[in-house]
């Protein structure tokens, strides 16, 4: 029985471990030891990589990450929560509008991300227009800075919003919001006594579903910030590619991953104790 | 009496079909009325469109004297207990029936939320959540979050049906204790006659969305206006056009004497059932008929014949 057991279970064993823990490793590995000279890894064995990290030059990197990523989830949360619970109270049109919601993921989103810089580029369209109708004499700039970014970011992220949010508004008791309009209180209270603490764990879910990607994003801040708002994914991917730091970049993606598993401990722990 | 709520004249139709029809009736302060019917009879209905939840498409709803029915559930002075409860799960008992005093006078409520939660016998149980508590309990934290807010009438929708049957009977007579205690008039729906006929001091009985009989437990029992209503509250054997109830007949082995009525009848077979014993019988043109006979007396063999015998005045007529 055992015997068949672990014969079932050899294929998700191999997978997470080809996939997932051997990278790991080598990432580890990597990241205790020297740069080569052209690039890949040597001997000897040093934790001068994690020593480096703490210049400010990385940790202002690290602290603009947070602040972006923050800044679009909460965005992502402000913009989503009305969405979803339209969507949740359309009735016979929810799945048209759910529809709608999922439609920008048949496009690459490295076509969409670049559609947005012919949107807000200089000669863009936006600018245009508004130059077109005299009010602006020189163009904007809507592109290359944070907002470029964090506009990116939740547009490409507002989905992963939506979809647990309304999953759990969906599965809201109707009866609990008329009972709350019974005991008197108006749609605005009911909505914040009522609707936004029970849907809480939609709002977490949505929240880590953006938080996390947005905090690793690379190629929105490459192509929306121009290199002016580098964010830690770019840090790490430079250090692989131009820079040929390979154990630089490991230690970062090995801190970045640990500070994001702290963080899931620590949601998690709230969770329990029902502080979220 | 002082009228408290009326409806006059009340329907709200869908487009598939009339949920109340024209129902009109009037409760008098502090009384403890119930609706009673099947399933989709409109009582449901006609809860939800005092409550605020639906707008009625025709007639009138008065509260006190003033038109309510355009008003939002939150701008009506009554209140609801939901058939499922609808308990907000993430707060505390205390919580839940503070959620409506929020709005209102500050200083008092600390010891109105104890006053009502003594009322209920929930003294203690204050902090724990709707889940830690027992289906008789929830019941009761809906009960207190309602009467905390001293609503002008209190609604409650099939508030029992919930509950497993042996608790039933209990929370029915606590239910009653409450409602003379604080004196709050009470409307009641439900489905189950017994406890219609036990709780109210009127009642109306419902029919595919019509009032169909309005007055006192006894004269709707024993003076039921039409045949719905009679065979909906207790059983009727029907004899030709008459109705008698299985309780107000009896089983003889000779034909009826001085002013009874009877029918000869073929015994069928005996039901004990503790407290009395149901013989069901077939009458001479082959309809059936049950009896509710006293355990203590005679017992009858299947297939034995035998006459039914009843007084005129048991007789229920219908036109």
């Amino acid at each position: 029985m055992n015997r068949l057991r672990a014969w079932f279970l050899a294929p998700t064993w191999a997978t997470v471990i080809a996939l997932f823990l051997a990278p790991l490793a080598i990432i580890l590995g990597y990241s205790f030891l020297t740069r080569g000279v052209y690039g890949g890894i040597a001997l000897p064995w040093t934790v001068e990589s994690y020593q480096r990290l703490i210049d400010p030059i990385y940790l202002a990197i690290l602290w603009r990450s947070f602040w972006v990523a923050g800044a679009s989830t909460s965005l992502c949360l402000l913009l989503g929560f009305p969405l979803a619970l339209f969507i949740s109270r359309a009735g016979r049109h929810k799945n048209f509008y759910l529809g709608l919601v999922m439609l920008p993921f048949w496009t690459s989103f490295l076509v969409r991300t670049y559609a947005w810089m012919f949107l807000l580029r200089d000669t863009g369209l936006l600018n245009t227009i508004l130059e077109k109708l005299g009010l602006i004499h020189s163009p904007l700039p809507l592109l290359y800075n944070d907002g470029a970014v964090i506009l990116g970011l939740v547009y490409g992220y507002l989905p992963f919003t939506v979809l647990p949010l309304y999953a759990t508004l969906e599965r809201l008791d109707r009866t609990l919001l008329e009972a709350a309009a019974d005991l008197g209180a108006r749609p605005w209270a009911t909505l914040a006594r009522v609707t936004i603490p029970l849907s809480a764990p939609g709002i977490r879910a949505g929240a880590i579903l953006v938080f996390i990607p947005c905090l690793g994003a690379y190629l929105t801040p490459d192509l929306l910030g121009g290199g002016k708002s580098v964010m830690i994914g770019n840090l790490i991917q430079n250090q692989f590619t131009t820079a040929r730091d390979w154990p630089f970049g490991s230690a970062v993606s090995l801190v970045l991953m640990a500070i994001v598993m702290l963080l899931l401990f620590v949601i998690a722990r709230g969770e329990g104790e029902g502080l979220l | 009496m002082e009228c408290v709520l009326e409806l006059r004249d009340v329907s709200k139709h869908y487009p598939s079909h009339h949920a109340v029809n024209g129902v009109s009736l009037s409760l008098a302060r502090g009384e403890f009325f119930s609706l009673l019917g099947p399933s989709g009879c409109g009582k449901t209905t006609t809860l939800r469109l005092v409550g605020g939840f639906e707008e009625p498409t025709h007639g009138e709803i008065r509260l006190n004297g003033s038109s309510i029915q355009h008003l939002k559930p939150y701008q009506r002075n009554v209140s609801t207990v939901f058939q499922n409860y609808a308990l907000f799960p993430h707060l505390t008992v205390r919580d839940n029936v503070e959620f409506g005093l929020r709005r209102r006078a500050g200083n008092h409520i600390g010891s109105r939320v104890r006053d009502v939660l003594d009322l209920v016998q929930l003294a203690g149980k204050e902090s724990r959540r709707p889940a830690q508590l027992s289906g008789g309990e929830r019941q009761r934290v809906a009960l207190a979050r309602s009467l905390v807010l001293e609503p002008d009438v209190l609604l409650l929708d099939e508030p029992l049906s919930a509950l497993d049957p042996n608790l039933r009977k209990q929370v029915r007579a606590e239910l009653k204790a409450i409602q003379r205690r604080v004196g709050i008039t009470f409307l009641f729906v439900t489905h189950d006659q017994e406890e219609a006929l036990s709780l109210s001091d009127r009642l109306g009985v419902m029919n595919k969305g019509r009032l169909e009989q309005l007055g006192t437990p006894e004269e709707i029992y024993l003076q039921p206006s039409t045949r719905f209503v009679a065979s909906f509250l207790g059983a009727v054997n029907w004899i030709g056009d008459v109705g008698v109830r299985p309780e107000a007949m009896r089983i003889a082995r000779e034909p009826a004497r001085n002013g009874h009525r009877s029918r000869p009848a073929t015994i069928v077979h005996s039901t004990f059932l503790g407290n009395c014993v149901h013989v069901d019988t077939r009458l001479s043109d082959g309809e059936p008929a049950v009896v509710e006979i006293s355990r203590l007396g005679e017992t009858f063999a299947p297939g034995e014949a035998v006459h039914l015998w009843w007084e005129p005045a048991d007789e229920l007529r219908f036109e």
